[in-house]
């Protein structure tokens, strides 16, 4: 059913855990719906320093919150704010059709940290 | 690697002793029982035969009350549209339990759209079905009440003759789905009132695309497919012989094995529920403690999905289901847990073991082995997991 990429996010999950002292978090999605998650991010010189995320969720849920902290560590915000649903799926070698919707939300996670980060800072100044 | 198949309500293997009464039907014995020549009279003999122990398995009176379908949702079909189109005259109203099977549901709620009335009765925490409801609901005008004889989700056994009275005092058609139960407690179709039955033979170790339905003489169905008139002209087109012998052949061992095999299973099952019970906190058994399937184990965890235990669990061998919405087609959680009370996150985090002839001990040893430390990983991702259960 997964791809073998979705397998190995799913087995081997990257960056997985809280930040305490996290400068911007972000959470998704609805335990009604079945999947909810959290990504927490470090933000230095307007770059992603450090993620993490938690995740309560299928294998897709799981494998995509796994992907998209290795793809969005090191990017500068503006980039990670680029990153699409479209291209966690793509780098996992593709989902299942039926997850595409409702278990990819890691994308929107990440944004979701972002604008957090970003207002706190605003509100900060 | 140890593979454990602990999924035999979605699909079971062929037992070697039916596969072996089926291979002559394909080769030797393949004549058409509509012919009147002896290749179509011994094709005809055969599944006189295997009608006769389908009959026997349910204690219906004779072979000539069972009818062969493609299956379980054929069967379903069969009844519910066959009363509803016969009975059109006498009423519109239909009573169906909320945690029937799908090919019930969709059945009613498709005759919904055609001018019939239908209830849904609750059932409680148990999953058991209110007697009490159904008697408050049923009328003059209900020509039929479909409930079925047990739930293959969470494996309740629902008070069938009970019902069954009620429906006969009333004068209205019983139909039950007894997919789930046949082969594995006892069912009498005469003592309990049944009128209509369905039954599927892959649920019995018997070959998958035959079922059949049990039709007590003197009901009326209008049939739903038309053709030569095949099975009393309730279900027409070529007898499927292979299947059709083999669905007999897994119904004679069902009945002679049922009593020493459902006492195994009870007993691994029962172990296996206690084993998660202690092992995992703020586990949950679904389903009623006692009036359950031998071969169900159905149960829940807080704060974790389960569809990723499944995955975690295929990792090592082992293979289960789930009534998380992550594992439908339909992306809602199972509507059988859901009308036992459970919110749709409970019900995200069952998990189901359905076990079979080839489970032994040690299987459920193996799993209970995996499961604590495959929950307490998932749980350690999830952010919904208090920090105290964490450690």
């Amino acid at each position: 059913m997964y791809s073998e990429r979705v397998m190995d996010h799913f087995r081997n999950p990257r960056n997985m855990g809280e930040i305490q002292d996290a400068d911007g978090v972000g959470t998704v999605g609805n335990p009604v719906c079945g999947d909810l998650m959290t990504i927490y991010i470090k933000v230095k010189d307007d770059r992603i320093d450090d993620i993490k995320f938690k995740t309560f969720g299928c294998g897709a849920a799981i494998a995509t919150s796994s992907m998209i902290t290795e793809l969005a560590k090191g990017k500068t915000l503006e980039d990670a704010m680029k990153i699409t649903r479209a291209d966690v799926a793509e780098s996992l070698g593709g989902l299942p059709p039926i997850k595409m919707h409702c278990s990819n939300l890691a994308a929107d996670g990440l944004h979701e940290a972002i604008k957090e980060y970003r207002k706190r800072k605003g509100t900060e100044k | 690697m140890r593979r454990v198949y602990m999924d035999h309500a979605a699909g079971m293997p062929i037992d070697q002793r039916v596969l072996e009464a089926m291979l002559p039907t394909f080769t030797r014995n393949y004549g058409n029982p509509s012919s009147v020549h002896s290749f179509g009279s011994e094709a005809q003999k055969a599944i006189n035969e295997a009608r006769s122990k389908v009959a026997e398995l349910i204690r219906a009176e004779k072979g000539e009350d069972v009818v062969f379908t493609s299956g379980g949702t054929e069967s379903n079909n069969v009844a519910i549209r066959g009363v509803a189109y016969r009975n059109r005259d006498k009423g519109n109203h239909l009573i169906a339990s909320s945690i029937e099977h799908m090919s019930v549901i969709n059945t009613c709620k498709d005759l919904s759209k055609q001018g019939f009335n239908v209830t849904y009765l609750p059932v409680d925490e148990y999953g058991v079905v209110d007697v009490q409801a159904l008697g408050e609901e049923i009328t003059d005008k209900t020509i039929l009440v479909s409930v079925m004889y047990a739930n293959g989700e969470i494996g309740t056994i629902e008070p069938i003759r009970e019902i069954g009275e009620i429906v006969r005092d009333k004068g209205s058609c019983f139909h039950v789905d007894a997919v789930a139960a046949a082969g594995q407690i006892p069912i009498d179709v005469r003592e309990e009132g049944i009128d209509l039955l369905s039954l599927s033979s892959n649920d019995m170790y018997g070959p998958r695309g035959v079922g059949a339905l049990y039709v007590k003489a003197g009901t009326r169905l209008q049939p739903i497919i038309h053709g030569g008139g095949q099975e009393r002209g309730l279900r027409s087109g070529t007898e499927n012989l292979p299947g059709i012998v083999g669905m007999g052949k897994a119904a004679e061992l069902a009945k002679a094995e049922m009593k020493s095999e459902a006492e195994r299973l009870k007993r691994m099952r029962d172990g296996f529920i206690k084993g998660v019970l202690d092992s995992v906190p703020e586990s949950f058994l679904n389903g009623h403690p006692t009036k359950r399937l031998p071969n169900n184990v159905s149960v829940r965890f807080n704060y974790v999905e389960g569809e990723s235990i499944i995955l975690s669990l295929d990792m090592e061998g082992v293979a289960c289901s789930s009534g998380s919405a992550c594992t439908s087609k339909t992306l809602e959680p199972s509507h059988v847990l859901l009308a036992t009370g459970l919110k749709h996150e409970e019900a995200h985090g069952s998990l189901l073991f359905t076990l079979g002839r080839q489970n032994t001990a040690e299987d459920v040893e193996y799993v209970l082995g995996l499961l604590p430390g495959i929950v307490r990983r998932l749980r350690k991702m999830s952010p919904l997991t208090p920090k105290e259960l964490i450690v």
